[in-house]
C-alpha cells in the first residue's frame, strides 16, 4: 500500500514539474530560433543573443540591476544585523512592536510599498524644492529646486525591502547561540564592542550570509517596487523586460530568459554540490568518531 | 545593555520609509488634490466594484488551486530521501529566481491563439482554444507563479514534524488516513495558513500578469491601482485610496483567518 | 502461573548488514511488569519497536495470544506504547491527547482481529464511543495518573513528569493488553524518575496489565520488575527475577552491568570448593567438572576487611572514595584490584586483610565475557563514567538514531 501511494506520489510530482517547467522549457528553445516567431521553429541560430547584447538599453538595466542589487545588499546586510543584534537585546513589547513594523514589508502587497514609497519621495522632494528655493531666494544661491526620481530613490527602496529579510534570517541564529557567549567574552576582558565583533558576529555567520543572499535575489527579481520607485530615467531589467512584453514581441526576451536561467541553474548547481560535499565529510567524520 | 543601540539607525530608517509613507498613503487617501479632507475618493470607488470583485474573485481561485496542487506536491516531497529532496526543492525554487515577468511571458506563447498548445490540439483536428486575454489565463499564470510560495512554507512545516507524533497515533488504533487527518493535517495548519498568505496577497494586487495575459479585459486592482500613479487616469489620491481599501480588506481576511485557524504564533517562511 | 501472552520465535533482525537482533526467543506473561535492559545499542528498543509493530523481524515470528503477528500494523495491534520523549500531540490540549485513541473507531473484521478481540475478553469492540463515555473514562484515567483537573492545559504548558502522565494515560485509556513503554523516565531528574518508578509500579498493579518497560538503567530495572531480561549486542544473556539476575548472574556481562561486581578467574575444585589466588575458599556452588576453569564473583559489600594476620587474602589499599553511607575503597591483590564496600575507615597505603563469607562467592562458568570485565585498575575512570548523567543521556540519543 505504501509503495502504491509513493508511485501516485511520484506520478503526481512529475506532473507539477512538467508544469512548471514546461514553458520555461519552450522559452529557452525559441531563443536558438532563427527567424523571430515564437511559436513556429525555423533553424538554430544565435542571431538573438547578439542582438541582445547590441541592445544598449537592456546592457545598461542589468547595470542598474546588479549595482543596485549589490549595494542594497550590503548596506541592507550591514543595517539589518546590528538592527537585529539591536532588537534581540531589547526586551519585551517594545521588541514585539519593532519586529511587527520590521514585517510591514514583507506582509504588504508590493504594489502598496511601491505607491507609498513613491508618494513619499515626491512630496518629499516638493518641500525640499521649497525650502531650496526659498534658500535661492533669500541667499542668492544656485540650489536644485526640482528633483527627480532616480538611481537614489531606487536603491532606498530596495534597502528597505530588503532588510526586514536579513533580520528575519538572522534573527534565528541569535536565538539558538548562547547568551552566555556574551558574558564570557566581556568577563574575559572584551569590551563590548569586540564581544560582538569577535564572538557574536562568528556565531550568527551563516545567518548574515544567508540575509545577504535572500536581500540580493530579492532585489533581482523586484519589478513592482522598482517600477514606482526608479522614475522614468533610471531602467532595471525587469522594467526593460516588461516595456518590451508591452510593446513588439522580440526573441531577445527569450535570450536573456535563457542566460538568466543558466546562470542560476550553475550557481544552485556549485552551491548544492558543495553542501553535499561538506555534509558528506561531516558524515565520515561522524563514522570514524564513532568507531575510533 | 548598550546593544541595544544598534538597532536604533535602522529604527529611524524604519520611521522614515515604513511608517511615513503608510501615514502619506493614508493622508492622501482623505484628501483631494487642493489638500482639502475629503471622502469622495471613497465614495467614488463604487465605479471600480467590479474590479474589486474580479480581483478578490481571481486571487481566491488562485489561492485555492495552488492550495489543492501545492499541498500534496508537499506533502510528496517530505517523503522522499534527505538527498531527492534537495534536489526536488532546487528545482521549485529555481522558477522563482527567474523573473516572474519572463516565467508569465512564456506562457503567452504557448496561449495564443496560434501558440503552441493550440497547434498540439490542432494535430488531433481540435479547433483553436480561446485562451488568451481570459480571466483562465489570469489565473493559470498566478497558479504558475505562486505555486512555490504554497509549496514551500507546508513543505518545511511537514517535514519537521516529529516521526514519533505519527508513530503514537498510529499506536492508538489510527489507520493511515486518520494519522493524516487527525494528526498530519492539523500540524501542518500553521504552513498553510502562511502559504495562503503568502499566494493571495501578491495575486490579488498583481497588475503585470493580468496584463500580460488577461489584456485589457480583465482589469485587476493592481491595473487600477498602476493607472491612477503612472497610467492615463493620473490620480494619486484615488489611488492611495484603492490602495487602502485593498490592505485592509487583506489584512482583515488574515486576522480572521488566523483566528479561525490555530493559535500558532510563528509565520512560516522558507 | 499466569498465561503467556507474547513470544518472539527465533526472530532476527538486520540492518543495513548489521545485527540488531540475533535469533531472539522469549516470551511475556500477562499482568507482569518485565524489563528489558541492556546498555544502549543492545536491541531492547528494537524488540519494543517489533513488538509495537513499527519494524517487522527479518525473520522469526511475533505471536499475539497464539497468533501469528507479524504482518499487522501497529494500528490494529492491541499494544499501546509510552514513547521515548512522550509523542503528545502539540496541536491537542491533555483532554484530547487522551481521547485520541477512544475517537478512532475500530472496526476489528480481519482474522487477526478475532484474536485480538477475543484476548481482550470476548468483547467486541464498539465501533465508535460516545462523547460522554469517553469523557468518563478519561476523567478516570487522568485521575489514576494524578492529573485531575489539567484536562484543558495545552501540553507544551505541563513539565516532564506531567507530560510523561499524560502519555502513560493516553496508551492506558485504551485498555491494551500490553504497555509498551521505551525508556520513559530518560528525561526525568532523578528525584521525579523515583517518584514515576513507584507511580508507574502502582499503575501497573492497579490495571493488571503487561508492561513491557525498557531500560538501560539497572538500579530501575531491579526495583521496578518482576522480571528482567538483561540484553547484548542483540543477544539475551540472562532472564530472570531482580533477584536471581543480581544475585546468580548467568556471566561476566550480567555480573559487572548490574551492579558493582569484582570477576576473577577461579578454578573449581571441587563441589563447594572454589580456587583464586591460589587459595581455596569454600562457596555454595556445585555441579561443575573438577578443576573446571571459572569466573568468580564477588560483590563489593560481601567483603569483610580483618586484620592482616586473620586474612584469608591481603593487600594494598589503594584509593578511598567517601560515600555517605560507606567508603568504596580500592584493593591491590597482587596486582588485580578489587573494589570494596566498607564502613571501616582505611588509609590509602595500608596493608588489610579480607574474608569471604562461602555465600559471598558467585562462581560462572566461562563465556565470551570472561576477562572483559570487573577488574578495577581503571577504577576512577570507569566510575566517572558511570556517575555521569550526560554520558547516560547521549547513550540514549544512540538508542534514538538507531533504528
Amino acid at each position: 500500500m505504501k509503495t502504491k501511494l509513493s508511485v501516485l506520489g511520484r506520478v503526481y510530482t512529475f506532473l507539477i514539474y512538467f508544469f512548471l517547467y514546461l514553458p520555461i522549457f519552450v522559452l529557452i528553445v525559441f531563443s536558438f530560433n532563427s527567424s523571430n516567431s515564437r511559436t513556429i521553429w525555423s533553424g538554430f541560430s544565435l542571431e538573438w543573443y547578439g542582438e541582445l547584447f547590441r541592445d544598449s538599453v537592456i546592457m545598461s538595466s542589468v547595470y542598474t540591476t546588479l549595482l543596485v542589487s549589490f549595494i542594497s545588499a550590503l548596506i541592507a546586510t550591514v543595517f539589518g544585523t546590528a538592527a537585529a543584534i539591536g532588537f534581540f537585546n531589547m526586551r519585551g513589547k517594545m521588541r514585539t512592536h519593532l519586529l511587527n513594523v520590521n514585517n510591514i514589508p514583507l506582509m504588504n502587497a508590493d504594489i502598496v510599498t511601491g505607491v507609498s514609497l513613491r508618494l513619499l519621495f515626491v512630496a518629499a522632494f516638493f518641500a525640499l524644492g521649497r525650502a531650496f528655493g526659498a534658500i535661492n531666494g533669500f541667499l542668492g544661491t544656485h540650489l536644485p529646486v526640482s528633483f527627480d526620481l532616480g538611481f537614489g530613490t531606487l536603491l532606498i527602496a530596495h534597502i528597505t525591502f530588503n532588510v526586514p529579510y536579513v533580520i528575519l534570517s538572522v534573527m534565528p541564529k541569535l536565538h539558538q547561540s548562547d547568551r552566555n557567549l556574551m558574558d564570557a567574552a566581556l568577563d574575559l576582558g572584551c569590551t563590548p564592542i569586540s564581544a560582538i565583533w569577535k564572538v557574536v558576529l562568528p556565531e550568527i555567520m551563516p545567518g548574515i550570509v544567508n540575509g545577504a543572499l535572500i536581500a540580493f535575489t530579492m532585489s533581482i527579481d523586484d519589478f513592482v517596487i522598482s517600477y514606482f520607485t526608479a522614475g522614468s530615467k533610471t531602467q532595471t531589467l525587469a522594467m526593460a523586460i516588461y516595456s518590451m512584453t508591452k510593446k513588439r514581441v522580440t526573441p531577445k526576451i527569450n535570450a536573456i530568459s535563457t542566460i538568466l536561467f543558466t546562470t542560476v541553474l550553475v550557481l544552485l548547481i556549485i552551491v548544492n554540490i558543495r553542501s553535499l560535499r561538506q555534509s558528506k565529510n561531516n558524515d565520515a567524520k561522524q563514522k570514524k568518531g564513532i568507531l575510533k | 545593555m548598550k546593544s541595544r543601540a544598534f538597532a536604533y539607525p535602522y529604527v529611524l530608517w524604519m520611521a522614515l520609509f515604513v511608517v511615513a509613507p503608510i501615514i502619506i498613503i493614508v493622508v492622501y487617501a482623505f484628501s483631494a488634490s487642493d489638500g482639502s479632507f475629503t471622502l469622495d475618493n471613497f465614495s467614488n470607488m463604487e465605479l471600480y466594484l467590479s474590479v474589486f470583485g474580479r480581483s478578490f474573485g481571481l486571487a481566491l481561485i488562485a489561492t485555492i488551486t495552488c492550495l489543492l496542487l501545492g499541498y500534496p506536491l508537499a506533502y510528496a516531497l517530505a517523503h522522499e530521501g534527505p538527498r531527492a529532496q534537495g534536489i526536488m526543492l532546487m528545482l521549485i525554487m529555481l522558477p522563482m529566481w527567474m523573473n516572474f515577468l519572463l516565467r508569465t511571458y512564456a506562457w503567452m506563447s504557448l496561449l495564443e491563439k496560434t501558440g503552441l498548445i493550440n497547434r498540439f490540439l490542432g494535430l488531433f483536428g481540435i479547433a483553436p482554444l480561446n485562451m488568451i486575454n481570459t480571466p483562465f489565463a489570469v489565473v493559470l499564470g498566478m497558479v504558475y507563479n505562486y505555486l512555490p510560495f504554497m509549496v514551500l512554507p507546508i513543505y518545511s512545516v511537514i517535514v519537521k514534524i516529529d516521526k514519533s507524533l505519527l508513530e503514537a497515533a498510529q499506536d492508538l488504533g489510527a489507520k493511515p488516513s486518520t494519522v493524516f487527518t487527525r494528526v498530519i493535517f492539523p500540524l501542518s495548519l500553521s504552513g498553510v495558513l502562511s502559504g495562503i498568505t503568502m499566494v493571495f496577497v501578491p495575486a490579488v494586487s498583481t497588475f503585470a500578469i493580468s496584463k500580460l495575459l488577461g489584456g485589457n479585459k480583465t482589469m485587476l486592482l493592481g491595473d487600477l491601482i498602476e493607472m491612477q500613479f503612472l497610467g492615463g487616469s493620473y490620480n494619486p489620491h484615488l489611488g492611495s485610496a484603492i490602495a487602502l481599501v485593498m490592505m485592509v480588506v487583506v489584512m482583515v481576511c488574515m486576522f480572521v483567518m488566523n483566528r479561525f485557524g490555530s493559535d500558532d504564533e510563528q509565520v512560516v517562511m522558507f | 502461573m499466569s498465561k503467556e501472552l507474547i513470544r518472539l520465535k527465533d526472530v532476527s533482525m538486520t540492518f543495513d548488514g548489521e545485527t540488531i537482533l540475533d535469533n531472539m526467543n522469549i516470551y511475556f506473561n500477562d499482568k507482569e511488569f518485565l524489563t528489558l535492559l541492556g546498555p544502549s545499542g543492545c536491541g531492547k528498543t528494537t524488540t519494543l519497536r517489533i513488538i509495537g509493530g513499527f519494524l517487522t523481524p527479518t525473520s522469526g515470528d511475533v505471536i499475539f495470544d497464539g497468533v501469528r503477528i507479524n504482518d499487522i500494523p501497529p494500528h490494529k495491534r492491541q499494544v499501546n506504547t509510552v514513547f521515548q520523549r512522550y509523542a503528545l500531540f502539540p496541536h491537542l490540549n491533555v483532554y484530547d491527547n487522551v481521547a485520541f485513541g477512544l475517537r478512532i473507531p475500530k472496526p476489528y473484521e480481519d482474522v487477526s482481529s478475532v484474536a485480538l478481540s477475543e484476548a481482550s475478553g470476548g468483547k467486541k469492540r464498539k465501533k465508535k464511543l460516545s462523547e460522554t463515555e469517553i469523557k468518563s473514562r478519561v476523567t478516570e484515567m487522568l485521575e489514576i495518573v494524578s492529573l485531575k483537573g489539567f484536562e484543558h492545559r495545552s501540553v507544551s504548558s505541563l513539565s516532564g513528569g506531567q507530560q510523561q502522565r499524560v502519555a502513560i494515560a493516553r496508551a492506558l485509556v485504551n485498555q491494551p493488553k500490553v504497555l509498551l513503554l521505551d525508556e520513559p523516565l530518560g528525561a526525568l531528574d532523578m528525584r521525579l524518575r523515583k517518584d514515576m518508578q513507584q507511580e508507574l509500579k502502582r499503575i501497573q498493579k492497579q490495571m493488571g496489565i503487561t508492561f513491557i518497560y525498557v531500560t538501560h538503567d539497572q538500579e530501575e530495572a531491579l526495583s521496578m520488575s518482576d522480571t528482567v531480561v538483561v540484553m547484548n549486542a542483540g543477544k539475551i544473556q540472562q532472564i530472570g527475577t531482580p533477584e536471581d539476575i543480581y544475585n546468580e548472574p548467568k556471566n561476566a556481562f550480567v555480573a559487572d552491568f548490574i551492579g558493582e561486581s569484582n570477576i576473577v578467574d577461579g578454578i573449581m575444585r571441587e563441589d563447594n570448593v572454589v580456587e583464586i589466588f591460589g587459595r581455596k575458599f569454600r562457596c555454595l556452588d556445585k555441579g561443575f567438572a573438577p578443576d573446571e576453569p571459572v569466573d568468580v564473583v564477588i560483590r563489593p559489600e560481601d567483603v569483610d576487611i580483618v586484620d592482616v594476620k586473620d586474612g584469608a587474602l591481603t593487600g594494598t589499599v589503594t584509593s578511598v572514595t567517601f560515600k555517605g553511607m560507606h567508603y568504596d575503597i580500592i584493593v591491590d591483590f597482587k596486582g588485580f584490584k578489587w573494589l570494596i564496600e566498607t564502613t571501616d575507615f582505611c588509609p590509602e597505603g595500608s596493608r588489610i586483610g579480607i574474608k569471604i563469607d562461602p555465600d559471598g562467592f558467585h562462581v560462572m562458568k566461562k563465556s565470551e565475557y570472561s576477562g572483559m570485565f570487573g577488574d578495577y585498575s581503571s577504577y576512577s575512570a570507569e566510575y566517572d563514567e558511570i556517575g555521569d548523567v550526560e554520558y547516560e543521556e547521549s547513550s540514549l540519543e544512540d538508542e534514538a538514531d538507531e533504528v
